[in-house]
């Protein structure tokens, strides 16, 4: 059956308190979920007071301070700092998002940081991915045809022709929509995710790509594909603005189509 | 710093091959789309259904058989019944496909509910029908 609430070993208890460095004015708690493989205990959440004058604007300026100058062991991902990685994608006063794109402002009283939902944890903020990863290779992720490229140039598109690829691929791979999905919350063995779905429509909608038919084929099932019921957490809390629900939706228009 | 003590990693499957699992079933479209189409079917047949009872109200058994004696309105209440058993049956497996594992348990609810909605849509079709013959 599925999960309604956490195993004993995931509740969460209260952890220690930093406090704000005295003369402090603009103050705001960090509220971050810990949790660390190696001392057998469960996952705590410890409260950082930050100086808000001392600080950058956005959430990962926080975490980024958090380690510097508070406590080193609070672990997490992070590379770019201008949302084009990915890597510090995180749940963020309950939705998930980027840390490095959301603004501290943004966020009303403390701010609650955990990892992306429903994924194993290995430590921290750290999520292990290689589920979605895995399943994003599975759709296989690159271009497929038969016709030979021309000799001296690039398969050439026109512009509506690359029209239909905007909206698919901007996105970056941070698993903040298939993580906030219910349906990947309770059947992620076998439901792709909104992610890896819109990376399949991806290739489908390219124009140069010849094996459309293949791809609609591995994606006729009942939880490849239509675990999917239009929940759209996955649009609502996209950082990047996508829609993966609409890709879902054309994936399953395909479908008809080509029976009738 | 003790880890685990008792380690049990069960699952030696490569995160690709877990990914590909059994493949995909080849369906999966039929259903979704005929979850749709009874959907929007059974808004015109609800409001007939419900349009009748409200006229039927104070009618007494002979009036209800002399209604449904009259052809439309026994294949309109036959095609309602048909139509919302149907839809019944096809989003109760979507949602025990959702929460039911392990797949012994998801399989045989699945046979319970195609069992249960196959023989209230015959009694209610055979109800029908010796009331309008």
């Amino acid at each position: 059956m599925a999960e309604f609430n956490l195993p004993k070993n995931s509740v969460i208890g209260e952890g220690t308190t930093y406090k704000a460095p005295a003369g402090a004015k603009r103050v705001k708690a960090f509220k971050v979920y810990r949790w660390n493989p190696d001392d057998g205990k469960n996952p705590v959440m410890d409260t950082y007071e930050i100086d808000l004058d001392k600080c950058g604007p956005m959430v990962l300026d926080a975490i980024v301070k958090i380690k510097n100058e508070v406590d080193s062991t609070l672990t997490f991902r992070r590379s770019c700092r201008e949302g084009i990685c990915g890597s510090c994608a995180m749940n963020i006063d309950g939705a998930n998002t980027l840390a490095c794109l959301k603004p501290i402002e943004e966020v009303k009283g403390d701010v609650t940081i955990h990892p992306l939902p429903h994924m194993p944890v290995v430590k921290d903020l750290v999520p292990d991915l290689s589920q979605p990863y895995a399943q994003y290779r599975s759709i296989e992720p690159w271009l497929q045809a038969e016709t030979a490229p021309p000799p001296d140039a690039e398969r050439l598109q026109s512009k509506e022709e690359r029209a239909e690829l905007d909206g698919l691929w901007e996105c970056i791979l941070c698993f903040c929509c298939s993580t906030s999905c219910p349906s990947y919350w309770w059947n992620g063995d076998r439901y792709l995710g909104p992610a890896v779905l819109m990376a399949a429509y991806r290739w489908i909608a390219d124009s140069r790509d010849e094996a459309t038919g293949k791809r609609l084929d591995a994606l006729e099932d009942p939880f490849k594909l239509y675990r999917c019921h239009t929940i759209m957490n996955c649009t609502q809390t996209c950082p990047k603005g996508l829609n993966p629900a609409k890709a879902i939706g054309k994936v399953k228009q395909m479908m008809l189509e080509r029976q009738g | 710093m003790s880890s685990n003590p008792n380690p049990s990693v069960h699952i030696r499957r490569s995160p690709l091959g877990r990914a590909k699992g059994l493949g995909a079933a080849k369906t999966g479209s039929a259903h979704w789309w005929a979850e749709r189409v009874s959907a929007v079917a059974l808004i015109p047949l609800t409001l007939y259904v419900v349009f009748s009872v409200v006229a039927l109200g104070h009618a007494d058994a002979a009036g209800i058989a002399a209604y449904m004696a009259l052809p439309w309105n026994a294949v309109l209440f036959i095609a309602f019944a048909v139509t919302l058993y149907h839809h019944i049956g096809l989003g109760l497996t979507v949602v025990i496909e959702d929460y039911v594992r392990p797949d012994a348990q998801r399989l045989a609810l699945t046979f319970i509910v195609k069992a249960g909605v196959i023989l209230l849509g015959l009694l209610s079709v055979v109800s029908i029908l010796k009331l309008a013959l």
